[in-house]
């Protein structure tokens, strides 16, 4: 197990490595300098902000510049925010994201199972049709506009909870369940598809034939394997949420991470930029080592597999 | 005569599909002595394993249909029991070994708490009793190292170790019935005659009636004292193994005989039937052979032949039977062994 976390951490310093440099590189594909958009200052200041900031350098050399200043645990300074450390800025702005993206995947989840499990042991009836069509319509329709709905309804006609802003547990609940919609549906649709598969296992009929209840043969052996997919495309749906989406955040004004990503690439802020990519990735990775650990406690074949790997 | 422990009268099964009402089991009439083993064959789509598992309940609810007749076990008519007291007898009255052994264990659970679970539902051992117990059956089937064994996955057995590890699943509670479903089916040869060894050895130490399905004649002949040969969702010809074998009247037996592989033979090909199974969709309502019987009377066609007792024990459908039938001779190749 150790051997087969350490093989990993070797793999994720590699793959973090790739996608450090593409990024740095694509970033200066784009068209434009951070000091464009400064229309009072004459060339003469631009130049001298650029040499300050090392962009009159070749891009190779740019480059090396950056991944050693990397490799020492320095992220640089923002361009437009007043030359504050990257790195604050992020750790400042992931509390909000992370919070709801936990809290989004945490609901998403729970009902998603329930509902998908329902789904599948009511097969072909009213409470199945009516999950799926709730799944379809979660996959297909935005969040922003379930966003809208629950700001309208619940915050300005009930006035049951704050319309937007970020002060205490109450200002979680709407952002955090109109991002959980799509969660829901998600989880849902793979469960039902994966406790119908597992239904009709040969193993299912060995469970019944040995005179188990239904209940014990749906909870001891037709969840947790049903669980195994599911668990593969939790991680990456939770990490999505977790660095912060933007679009919910602009609605529900969440100071998060995802809105403050965004405008650093419309900026040219390319420290923000680089920062920002690098914690989504290394976030990514980590979820993805996550999830193949879990997949292990869950599934006994894997286990062994990863041992010996 | 001895005791009858389980008696079929007159099932009939239906499935219900999009295209209608599929009658799989038409009328079957069978019998299972305590303690004996009797084996039905047929070929693939005949209804046997509809059957076996109509008899343990094991059809799904919502699309099949035990539409008629009774289920006899121990004189209860299973087809009228609850839900509740069918689950009492699965897996401790009446048990079942299915054909794959590759996917007939829960990959996820260890085989000793697969084992445990249905001697802790119906025999109310504790934690440690139920482990000795499965431990015990592990040696039974022959597992070596049943001790470590027992807290193994599924995967680490290979085919045939499997296939002993659903046998002490089914034996567990020592049932009164035990239903194999093509035990060997999936099995290579080698494994296939281990696994037979094992199934008669069982029988003799634990005397459970065993219901054996299958359409290999050789798993026949080494296992069971009575056949039962199915067709088309109805039973053809029954009797003790040597009847069948040796004396047998119906035209399908015939064929099934002759298809087999015979090793003093002087033919290099093998025989088959010619044609396919009826579609039981719309069964005939004759004989179910009769299309694909080379000795088929216009009376075949029209009418569903009544059970002729040849002897006992030996019952055969056939119009061939009836006195005003031509005598027609069994072809060569039906011939098995020192047939008379």
């Amino acid at each position: 197990m150790v051997r087969f976390v350490l093989k990993r951490l070797l793999y994720m310093l590699i793959t973090l490595f790739i996608i450090t440099s593409f990024t740095f590189f694509l970033m200066k594909l784009l068209p434009g300098s951070p000091f464009n958009n400064e229309e009072k200052l004459t060339d003469q200041q631009k130049f001298i902000l650029n040499e300050k900031y090392g962009l009159n350098d070749p891009v190779p050399v740019q480059y090396l510049n950056y991944m050693s200043n990397l490799v020492k645990g320095d992220l640089g300074v923002s361009f437009q925010y007043d030359n504050r450390p990257v790195s604050t800025m992020i750790t400042e702005r992931i509390g909000p994201s992370a919070v709801l993206g936990v809290e989004a995947t945490i609901i998403g989840t729970i009902i998603g199972l329930i509902l998908g499990i329902a789904a599948a042991l009511k097969h072909n009836t009213s409470i199945d049709y009516l999950s799926s069509l709730f799944a379809v319509l979660g996959i297909s329709i935005p969040s922003f506009v379930f966003a809208g709905v629950l700001q309208y309804y619940v915050g300005v006609k009930l006035g049951w909870l704050p319309v937007a802003l970020w002060d205490g547990p109450k200002y979680h609940v709407l952002p955090a369940l109109s991002l959980s919609v799509f969660v829901i549906a998600t989880v849902a649709r793979f469960m039902r598809t994966e406790m119908l598969e597992v239904l009709g296992q040969d193993y299912i009929t060995t469970a019944k034939s040995k005179g188990l209840s239904n209940l014990v043969v749906i909870w001891k052996h037709t969840i947790r394997n049903a669980m195994i997919p599911v668990v593969t495309i939790l991680g990456p749906l939770a990490i999505n949420l977790i660095t912060g989406t933007l679009i919910i955040e602009k609605i529900f004004a969440v100071p998060g991470l995802g809105f403050q990503f965004v405008s650093s690439i419309q900026l040219n802020d390319y420290p923000v930029i680089m920062a920002t990519t690098i914690f989504y990735s290394v976030c990514f990775i980590i979820v993805i080592l996550i999830v193949d650990i879990l997949y292990g406690v869950i599934d006994p074949r894997i286990r062994v597999a990863g041992g010996k790997g | 005569m001895m005791k009858k422990i389980l008696e079929l009268n007159n099932v009939n099964v239906s499935f219900h599909t999009f295209a209608g009402e599929v009658k799989a089991v038409r009328g079957v009439n069978l019998h299972l002595e305590k303690g004996e083993s009797l084996a039905i064959v047929g070929e693939s789509g005949s209804g046997k394993s509809v059957t076996s598992k109509s008899i343990m309940r094991l059809l799904p609810e919502k699309t099949s249909e035990i539409k008629e007749g009774e289920i006899l076990f121990e004189g209860r008519d299973l087809t009228k029991l609850s839900n509740r007291e069918m689950e009492k007898i699965r897996g401790s009255e009446i048990s079942m070994i299915f054909q794959d052994p590759m996917t007939s264990l829960n990959p996820t659970m260890t085989v000793g708490k697969q084992i445990m679970e249905g001697l802790r539902k119906h025999q109310n051992l504790s934690k440690n009793e139920a482990k000795e117990r499965a431990i015990n059956l592990l040696k039974l089937v022959g597992i070596p190292n049943p001790e470590l064994r027992i807290n193994e996955y599924p995967h680490q057995f290979s085919g045939g170790m499997r296939q002993r590890v659903v046998i002490a699943i089914a034996l567990a509670c020592n049932p009164k019935v035990l239903i194999a479903d093509e035990p060997t089916t999936a099995l290579d040869v080698t494994i296939q005659a281990q696994i037979l060894d094992l199934m008669r050895d069982l029988q003799q130490k634990t005397g459970t009636a065993i219901i054996l399905i299958t359409h290999d004649l050789g798993v026949v002949a080494n296992l069971s004292q009575r056949v039962a040969v199915m067709y088309g969702g109805t039973i053809v010809e029954t009797g003790t193994t040597d009847e069948v074998f040796y004396n047998p009247k119906h035209p399908y037996t015939w064929g099934l005989l002759s298809s087999m592989p015979k090793l003093n033979s002087a033919e290099k090909e093998l025989m088959a039937i010619p044609g396919t199974p009826p579609n039981l969709l719309n069964p005939p309502k004759g004989c179910p052979f009769a299309a694909r019987c080379p000795y088929a009377m216009q009376v075949c066609v029209d009418h569903m032949p009544d059970v002729t007792d040849v002897t006992s024990t030996h019952k055969t459908a056939c119009w061939l039977l009836d006195e005003r039938a031509p005598q027609v001779e069994p072809p060569e190749a039906a011939l098995v062994g020192g047939a008379r």
